[in-house]
């Protein structure tokens, strides 16, 4: 086997490559010196002042009702999806097209993805205002990427705990419904709140499909950043990128929290 | 209470599938399925002169790709085409380069502290490719320690940033690329059959055969993968690009988002949109026929 010390120079290699532009950001966040070339002291001055901006506060929130909005509905969407896919004995041939139909938003090229909503939105606003770029066009373009993962991931729980327990719930006489709620939904539920959690992290995570689709009083955090980066760089987006980074960070603990049920699918009952 | 079990035939099951999926379905035909068939017509049409799509038949568009203009041929949209397959290209590499060693590498830690490697290359993946892109223009500003370094070097002038240049595009975009290289490759070499290692060992092949015969085929399905997922965002990129390249080395996505922006030329932006699609699907395809792999 190759010695030791070479398996640290790639990791170091790779790690550089992530987290040192990270880093950088990092330090300009809590340097005193406006225009960071050097350090010149320890300050919170960058995030006091992002935290009091409103026109970050207005992105936050924004952002956030845009993810909790667009998660509940693509969770939900995805459940039933996931069910509907599952449950039923499809065609060979019908199967196939709504694999297909479910895959799509998945190797959709992210602007082709915003470039198909500009068109849907452009058109339907022919039938109503409403469909003007603002926070509902952002919820409907979110969901229609969010509901292909959650459909996904709730899905391929929903083949390992098929079979054997829906069947002896049939012989004991349950109807749909109460199969549904006594055996499937309590087994499948860590499944549900793992794909809400990768919508919800999509959502936040986006910028393409939202730079298309939001309107002048609707900017997220991502299209704040990327508006304000137009006038250069300032030491309170140095901030604002070092706590979204940290938030990242908890995200991914719970996520992994979460899914590790999943990972050993036979220790639950 | 006493329930009964229902008496179910497939008919019946197939009605109760549709029911629980038509929502979610629908709605996927209605914004992306039907948009992206209209797209595909938007592109075959004419541009009216207020920027709305007219609906006749025309291949102006696709002239206009191709390099024919009112001012005769130029090749400028031609060289954004292969900019960025050729961006694409070396983010690929350079991020399988970088992945290959990292998945080996976390594969060789204790079961234990697996998840936390993982974690530590997934943190990125979950932080915003603006704020990555951004950390990025920070890291490469002028007066910082590389842009200092490459002044000395004598690549750029002294006081100017690394960027706009291809160079800081390919970096953010293997930065960028890095986790979703890293993933497959780690679940493949997981369960890389280490009895074929001893085997070829024991018949005293030298590490580099022990390698090309005995590891890399093993790898090549999370290599396909790895692939497809970097090369397949890397080459409809926008913000990377546009921020680290700026308009002097202009890709695909640039112009995408141009003509459904500002430009607002719909037939136009459509007609790129279906080279950027065709280029995705060569790129899945390429995963259908080598994804198998020999084992």
């Amino acid at each position: 086997m190759i010695r030791r010390a070479a398996w640290w120079l790639p990791l170091g290699l790779g790690l550089l490559v992530l987290y040192l532009p990270l880093l950088a950001a990092g330090l300009a966040s809590v340097n005193a010196s406006r225009h960071g070339l050097s350090f010149e002291g320890f300050t919170l001055t960058w995030y006091r002042q992002l935290l009091v901006d409103p026109q970050v506060g207005a992105a936050a929130r924004t952002t956030l009702v845009l993810a909790l909005v667009s998660t509940a509905l693509s969770t939900l969407l995805g459940t039933l999806l996931a069910l509907g896919l599952q449950r039923a004995p499809w065609s060979r041939r019908a199967s196939a097209a709504l694999d297909a139909l479910v895959e799509l938003p998945v190797v959709t090229p992210d602007i082709v993805f915003a470039a198909c909503l500009v068109i849907a939105f452009s058109l339907l606003r022919g039938l109503s205002a409403w469909f003007q770029p603002g926070l509902l066009t952002l919820v409907l373009g979110h969901v229609t990427f969010q509901v292909a993962f959650v459909a996904l991931v709730v899905r391929a729980r929903l083949v390992l705990i098929e079979g054997e327990l829906s069947e002896a719930a049939r012989d004991l006489y349950a109807d749909g419904w109460s199969l549904l709620r006594r055996v499937t939904l309590p087994l499948l539920w860590p499944a549900i709140l793992a794909g809400a959690l990768l919508a919800f992290t999509l959502s936040l995570d986006d910028f393409v499909i939202s730079f298309f689709c939001a309107g002048p009083d609707s900017t997220t955090l991502p299209i704040y950043v990327y508006a304000s980066l137009r006038r250069g760089l300032s030491p309170t987006l140095h901030a604002l990128s070092t706590l979204s980074v940290l938030l990242a960070a908890l995200l991914v603990l719970g996520l992994e929290r979460v899914s590790r049920p999943f990972d050993a699918p036979e220790a639950t009952p | 209470m006493v329930r009964h079990g229902e008496l179910t035939s497939a008919p019946g099951l197939r009605r109760r599938g549709l029911l629980l999926l038509a929502p979610g379905a629908l709605w996927l035909l209605l914004f992306l399925v039907l948009p992206g068939v209209i797209l595909g017509a938007v592109a075959f049409c004419a541009r009216g002169a207020d920027g709305q799509v007219e609906w006749t038949p025309s291949l102006g568009a696709f002239r206009r790709l191709a390099g024919y203009g009112i001012l005769g041929w130029s090749p400028d949209y031609l060289w954004i085409l292969v900019r960025s397959v050729v961006v694409a290209a070396v983010t690929t590499a350079g991020a399988l380069a970088l992945a290959y060693p990292l998945a080996f590498f976390v594969a060789s830690r204790a079961p234990r502290w697996r998840p936390v490697w993982l974690g530590l290359l997934s943190v990125p993946l979950c932080t915003n490719v603006v704020v990555r892109t951004y950390a990025w223009e920070l890291l490469l500003s002028p007066g910082l320690p590389p842009a200092q370094l490459a002044a000395w070097l004598g690549w750029i002038e002294p006081g100017r940033a690394l960027y706009p240049s291809l160079a800081a595009v390919c970096l953010g975009m293997i930065s960028n690329a890095l986790p979703f290289a890293v993933l497959p490759l780690y679940t493949n070499v997981e369960r890389l059959d280490r009895a074929l290692l001893e085997a070829a060992r024991d018949l005293y092949a030298s590490p580099w055969r022990v390698f090309r015969h005995a590891v890399l085929p093993q790898t090549l399905p999370g290599l396909t993968v790895a692939a497809v997922l970097t090369f397949v965002p890397a080459v409809g990129m926008f913000v990377i690009t546009d921020r680290l390249g700026g308009a002097r080395h202009m890709v695909i996505g640039n112009l995408i988002q141009q003509q459904f922006g500002p430009a607002r030329n719909y037939p136009f932006g459509a007609a790129v949109s279906l080279v950027l699609i065709a280029l995705t699907l060569a790129g899945l395809a390429l995963q259908r026929r080598r994804g198998r792999g020999p084992l």
